[in-house]
């Protein structure tokens, strides 16, 4: 069958592209009437806002068909965080159409701009704000069209409901207007959007659209996908890191029934099967057969810190004012650390790839699909244009876990086996085994306070490994790293900052009169890493905020007042106060022996969302585990377009959050990943669940909005080692505060 | 159960017995107000600490969700249910009051400080041998735990052993006081580890039958016996373990719970792990050598049968290659309680040889003495419930196949590892003991 | 051939009677609702019920479903007309990304089927077997509470 591959094959033969999507049941993205493709302009004068800066048509964003409805185009992709969602009440909203009219459709290289990575919660920010201003122009266009059809003027007539309306109250529905209406041109400069007051979609509670689909059993994820003359795959990883298969015999599986082929190229070796059991079965016997010479050394994990610390590093020195080395009335020092931790995803990553008429297309639920098809054009040297990639919800990524691989896996056997569509599911000991992972980090910071508890001097370096190994380049695929032509993983780099990778949120948003942040950048790798949620924001938040408890406490403050008295922005000030007050925080409260409060705060990169959380922990001396209680937190994302999709994400990130600092731990021996399936890396479960956990929504209506998705986990860390030093009279600096560890600082 | 009835008239018929009461009687020890944690010696304290793990006293003095020697844990025993009680430093609900002659007097005699008889559940008559100087440790250790107020939970026990002077009765029969006398012709790892599994361990507790009246008996030492409705292998030359204990597999059991040669701990078991995993090394060592030894001098020999076993086993577990014809053909007659079809579909996504496996590798099932028990108790219960990691703690998983399979179907599995794993004869009934460990796990 | 009764209806199939079930409602039968996770029994995002119990299809061959009633997500309810497990679930949009959530209804219906009246931790010890990595831990305890109450409301109603 025939799938377009650029949007001028697309507009030529719809007719095909029914049949492609017909693979795809209820994950379609509908034929979309078009003037033409996408395509990036030199960025206009003067900048638009967001994403509409890259891509300013109208049309690039929005598209109205003649019976009224509005198909609107994210290059940013549903993650299962619910933005998808909010796109829907940004359009609605400045359209004046009922939600229902709209549809949806995200990250596809065929239909919608290139984004890049739906990733450093950037979709509301740079997509939602264009969907948000493209459709106030478009409002505006049909404002026009209407006005010179009655021969009246804009300011007589509104719109309402899908409707122009005049005056007399005369309706002409959006759907006769489209007749004449030219979307391909830029948005205008002095497009405005609606007041704060006149909102009735943003800011206003609506459910999301994916849910009763998933509750229900609807096809909501690549894996749900079944096209017709699907094969089942599964991929054999060799049995560590750098180990190439020397030889096997695949006779005896090539017999197996239900067996179609196996595939090897080089060290990739996979099995595609008529049913999803008997490609199981194969893979298992393929993993016997095999025969791999040797693979790499790992250093020892006992040591792992020390180690990555005696590797070369280029240091940035990327905050430096005032003069350090001030005495100050008291001076402390301290190091922190994070060990290696995995994605683990629920469901194994998925693809669905289909090679045919020289063409390839993926589903996949990777984080970008330009990123993905350029990756994989390398991979097998087929131009991008020959290649279509649309997204297709997956189990919840939080970074980039094995996504891309598996796409990788899933276009090599579909090229093996042209016409039949390939459905590659990772198992579950691949999918930890192999993924790259969050960096191992560390961190030192010094400090010291004068007489009246000012931080009058503030040093602190972080060593870290790079956050982003993502696609781009077809080494960046573990498939690309296989094949006999094998390609070389991309130079590691660090982010730069303002963002920043590593040292993300390394500078406090304290005023601090002295102050020195050095980012020591280490290019080598022994694990495979790359972005993990929150990147390391999630040790810099957790270095900072538990120094600022210690610093607070050689102060004689209490840590709340304390963060007050170096906090000036009035926002930052705001969740710090609410998140006090909505807990109930009590200066040096009294609780019983072994409970304990803890605070902490920060501003998401300095740029995204503002969250600050309190809780109440208690240890048990006996075990050394961790429990929480009471759990309050405030954010503040500027405009709240869902208010119950910002505390669905803070509450999960706070949950992720307190299962990466009280257990999570990636382990291995000198030879291999050690931590391959939930024995091997337990998570928390129900019972080791907070008590309750409350997010305050600070709405700033008509401010921008800022990401969201990731504000939670730095602040969450801290507020748990914060509230742990006070319940055990211990402070443990480095992660995760497993029972063992706690024991060992309790001395039980 | 005739035998039972008997022997308790005997008893009471004793208690009726005035020089008897004169005999049991026993004077309160005075109150004393609970002194400042840290006016104890740390040193004392963490010998205290070690001894306490090695005993597991945290166990039986701990319920399900409560605070730590806080009490409340219910002990089943054939004459009822006992409780835990509240050992922390609380003077009015724990021992707070109590002086250290008074712990002594309890762990040695069987009599709490008031002057009254304690139930052997509370297991004094291994503790009564163990060195004063340990259990002055021990009373220092649980001195400096958290008080806890929390009232103790009176027994739930049908007359005539309501009556406490009862459990006197039973320490006239069966209590054999005095210190543990070394053996000079053993070294002294094995000594001092037959001093801890004898006194404060009480290994036999668990692996030695009781009589009538829950007395080891003991010219049947670690012949086997019950825990927790769990069985409890026997550690003799009697053991049916399928590679004879090793001193380095004894430690590497006892340490971490698990060993090659016998795979995972499991039932209670689990919790004396945990307490020896918090114990002095060359403790468990010398507790691994004399469990070794009890089952036959740990040589040469005795390592050899131990790996020609593992050898056995692993040739056993299921290659995928088998499993794949297994797959192919069992089951073809739509018997819905065809064991291989079974086996194959449930067990051997984890149960299988390759070369990739999940992250902890269980057992080479011909080992797991569970299979090689003479009574299929111990699999029933971990067939119905699985095998889990303690809270927080990396481990093991294997689910619980209660609600997957039907009770024929159990039968049909059970039967197929203990044919297919196993060279003992095949068990006879083992539908009655599914319908008992359904009953014991509520499932 | 093997015959096993899915939400009511007996179906003919042709696998091998090893074959776990999950494959088999996912791949034969088209059901989306039990998802992959980890095919070992460890984290439950394969859970259906037979018989009105949980199990992990993922680890439960088909043979032993002859003449036992299995249920899966789709036998709670449609979009149109969810079941009161599934409504409460969509009324606190107790989902993130989702995938665990198939899993987390079956054993949440089976807790509430068993032991309607489950207190606070009767409930999360109840649902320790089942893993969610998006943290949505708190809104699916909540939609448990809130169908729980939902149900015996409408079984009073049922009964007047
Ligand atoms: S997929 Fe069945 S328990 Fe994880
Ligand atoms: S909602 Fe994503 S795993 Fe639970």
């Amino acid at each position: 069958m025939n799938i377009p591959h650029t949007r001028r094959e697309f507009l030529a033969g719809s007719g095909a592209l029914v049949v492609s999507f017909s693979l795809h049941g209820a994950q379609a993205q509908e034929a979309v009437p078009s003037q033409a493709a996408p395509s990036p302009a030199k960025p206009p004068a003067p900048k638009l806002p967001g994403d509409l800066s890259k891509y300013p048509k109208v049309d690039s964003w929005i598209k109205l068909a003649a019976d009224g409805r509005a198909t609107v185009l994210a290059g940013k992709a549903e993650l299962g965080t619910g933005v998808k969602t909010a796109f829907i009440q940004c359009a609605a909203e400045e359209l004046d159409l009922p939600p229902s009219a709209i549809t949806m459709i995200t990250a596809d290289t065929g239909l919608t701009t290139d984004e890049g990575y739906t990733a450093g919660s950037h979709s509301m920010q740079d997509c939602g704000t264009a969907i948000r201003f493209a459709a106030a122009d478009l409002r505006v266009t049909l404002l026009e069209l209407a006005a010179a059809r009655v021969g009246l003027n804009v300011s007589d007539l509104k719109t309402q409901n899908g409707a122009v309306v005049t005056p007399d109250g005369t309706r002409i529905s959006y759907g006769e207007l489209v007749a004449g209406l030219d979307l391909h041109r830029d948005v205008r400069a002095e497009t405005t959007i609606k007041k704060s007051g006149s909102l009735t979609v943003i800011g206003k509670p609506m459910a999301r659209v994916d849910i009763p689909g998933k509750l229900t059993g609807g096809e909501s994820y690549v894996q749900d996908m079944r096209p017709d003359g699907m094969l089942h795959a599964r991929v054999v990883r060799p049995p560590a890191y750098g180990a190439r298969l020397a030889s096997i015999d695949t006779a005896a599986v090539e017999k197996l029934p239900g067996v179609v082929k196996v595939i090897r190229d080089g060290s990739f070796l996979a099995v595609a099967a008529e049913r999803e059991e008997q490609a199981i079965l194969a893979m298992h016997l393929l993993e016997d057969a095999a025969r791999w010479n040797d693979p790499t050394q790992l250093p020892k994990q006992s040591g792992i810190q020390d180690y990555l610390r005696s590797l070369p590093n280029s240091a940035t020195t990327i905050l430096d004012h005032g003069t350090i080395g001030q005495p100050g009335v008291k001076a402390l020092r301290a190091s922190y650390s994070r060990p290696y931790k995995s994605h683990a995803s629920i469901g194994p990553s998925c693809a669905v790839a289909l090679f045919d008429g020289g063409k390839l297309t993926i589903w996949s639920h990777a984080q970008g699909m330009f990123p993905l098809r350029s990756a994989v054009a390398k991979l097998l040297n087929m131009p991008p244009e020959q290649i279509r990639c649309i997204h297709t919800a997956g189990s919840g990524c939080y970074g980039h876990n094995a996504a891309d691989d598996s796409a990788g896996d899933a276009a090599l056997i579909a090229r093996a086996l042209p016409g039949r569509p390939i459905r590659l599911q990772l198992m579950r000991e691949q999918e930890h085994g192999w993924e790259p992972f969050g960096p191992a980090m560390s961190s030192q910071v010094s400090a010291a306070v004068d007489a009246d508890g000012k931080l009058i001097d503030w040093q602190y370096e972080v060593w870290s490994n790079t956050h982003s190994m993502r696609p781009g380049g077809a080494g960046n695929l573990l498939a690309g790293q296989l094949v006999e032509a094998a390609f070389t993983p991309d130079e590691p780099k660090p982010i730069p900052q303002p963002e920043g990778g590593g040292d993300r949120n390394a500078i406090p948003l304290y005023v601090l009169p002295n102050a020195r942040v050095v980012s020591r950048f280490i290019p080598q790798m022994p694990i495979r890493v790359s972005a993990l949620r929150g990147l390391g924001a999630y040790l810099n938040v957790f270095s900072i905020e538990s120094f600022m408890d210690e610093a607070a406490d050689a102060a004689g403050i209490d840590p709340v007042e304390f963060r007050l008295k170096h906090l000036e922005d009035a926002r930052a000030r705001d969740v710090v106060s609410k998140a006090a007050k909505e807990f109930g925080w009590q200066p040096n409260a009294k609780l019983p022996r072994g409970r304990g409060q803890g605070f902490a705060f920060a501003r998401y990169k300095n740029l995204g969302a503002y969250c600050a959380v309190a809780m109440e922990v208690s240890v048990d001396r006996q075990t050394g585990i961790v429990k929480i209680g009471k759990v309050v937190a405030a954010v503040d994302s500027g405009e709240a377009v869902n208010h119950d999709g910002i505390r669905n994400q803070i509450e999960g990130a706070i949950v992720q959050s307190a299962s990466w600092t009280t257990q999570e731990e990636v382990t291995f021996s000198e030879r291999e990943i050690t931590s391959r399936d939930w024995s091997g890396y337990p998570i928390l479960r129900f019972p080791d669940m907070p008590d309750s956990i409350d997010v305050h929504v600070i709405d700033r209506p008509d401010q921008p909005f800022l990401g969201t998705g990731e504000a939670g986990q730095g602040p969450a860390s801290a507020a748990i080692a914060n509230a742990v030093a006070r319940a055990a009279g211990v402070r443990v600096r480095d992660l995760p505060l497993n029972p063992a560890r706690m024991k060992a600082a309790m001395g039980v | 159960m005739l035998l039972r009835v008997i022997s308790v008239l005997v008893l009471v018929a004793v208690v009726a017995f005035g020089g008897f009461y004169a005999w049991a009687w026993h004077s309160e020890i005075a109150p004393v107000r609970p002194v400042d944690a840290s006016t104890y010696d740390p040193a004392i304290v963490a010998k205290g600490a070690a001894l306490a793990s090695i005993g597991s006293c945290v166990v039986c003095h701990t319920q399900a969700g409560g605070q730590a020697y806080a009490g409340g844990y219910p002990v089943e025993t054939p004459f009822g249910t006992l409780y835990g009680s509240n050992i922390t430093p609380d003077p009015d609900t724990g021992i707070g009051s109590w002086s250290q002659a008074a712990f002594r007097r309890a762990m040695h005699d069987g009599v709490d400080r008031k002057g009254q008889h304690l139930y052997p559940a509370f297991p004094y008559d291994h503790f009564t041998h163990a060195a004063d100087t340990d259990i002055d440790a021990i009373y220092s250790y649980l001195m400096t735990r958290d008080p806890v107020q929390q009232q103790n939970r009176e027994p739930a026990l049908a007359f005539p052993l309501n009556i406490r002077l009862a459990a006197a009765g039973w320490q006239l029969l069966y209590l054999r006081r005095g210190e543990f006398k070394p053996d000079t012709a053993q070294n002294a790892a094995w000594n001092r580890g037959a001093y801890l599994a004898e006194s404060l361990g009480h290994c036999g507790a668990c692996h030695t039958p009781r009589n009538a009246l829950g007395a080891e008996k003991k010219n049947e030492a670690y012949n086997g016996g019950i825990a927790e409705n769990w069985h409890a292998p026997a550690l003799n030359g009697n053991s049916t373990a399928a590679a004879p204990w090793t001193a380095e597999a004894a430690f590497q059991y006892l340490r971490t719970g698990w060993d090659a040669h016998h795979g995972h701990a499991s039932g209670p078991m689990t919790a004396v792990i945990d307490g020896l995993a918090k114990a002095p090394e060359s403790d468990v060592r010398a507790l691994a050598t004399y469990i070794a030894s009890l089952s036959g001098t740990d040589d040469e020999a005795k390592s050899r049968r131990a790996d020609a076993a593992l050898k056995a086993a692993r040739e056993k577990t299921p290659a995928i290659v088998s499993l794949a014809s297994l797959q192919a053909t069992t089951g073809k007659s739509g018997n819905t309680n065809d064991g291989a079809a079974i086996f194959v579909g449930a067990c051997a996504s984890c149960h299988r040889s390759g070369s990739q496996t999940p992250s902890a590798r269980p057992v080479d099932l011909g080992l797991s003495d569970a299979i090689n028990s003479p009574d299929p108790g111990n699999l029933l219960q971990i067939i119905l419930s699985g095998i889990h990691p303690q809270a927080r703690e990396r481990g093991f998983i294997m689910p619980g196949f209660s609600t997957a399979l039907t009770d024929a179907q159990i039968v049909a599995l059970a039967g197929y590892v203990r044919t297919h794993f196993s060279d003992k004869p095949q068990w006879t009934g083992i539908d009655a003991r599914l319908t008992e460990a359904r009953r014991k796990t509520g499932s | 051939m093997t015959t096993i009764t899915v939400n009511g209806k007996p179906h003919q199939v042709d696998a091998a009677p090893s074959t776990p079930l999950l494959y088999v409602l996912r791949n034969d039968l088209k059901l989306n609702g039990a998802k992959f996770g980890c095919g070992l029994g460890q984290c439950g995002a394969c859970t259906v019920l037979v018989d009105r119990q949980p199990v992990y299809s993922c680890v439960t061959p088909i043979s032993v479903l002859e003449g036992r009633q299995v249920t899966t997500l789709e036998g709670l309810g449609t979009p149109d007309n969810p079941g009161p497990v599934q409504r409460a679930f969509i009324a606190e949009q107790a989902a993130q990304c989702g995938y665990c959530i198939p899993g987390m209804v079956m054993r949440a219906q089976a807790l509430i089927e068993h032991k309607p009246r489950a207190s606070e931790s009767e409930i999360r010890d109840y649902m320790a077997p089942s893993l969610c990595r998006c943290g949505t831990h708190m809104r699916i305890l909540r939609a448990i509470r809130r169908a729980m109450k939902d149900m015996r409301t409408a079984s009073v109603e049922g009964a007047r």
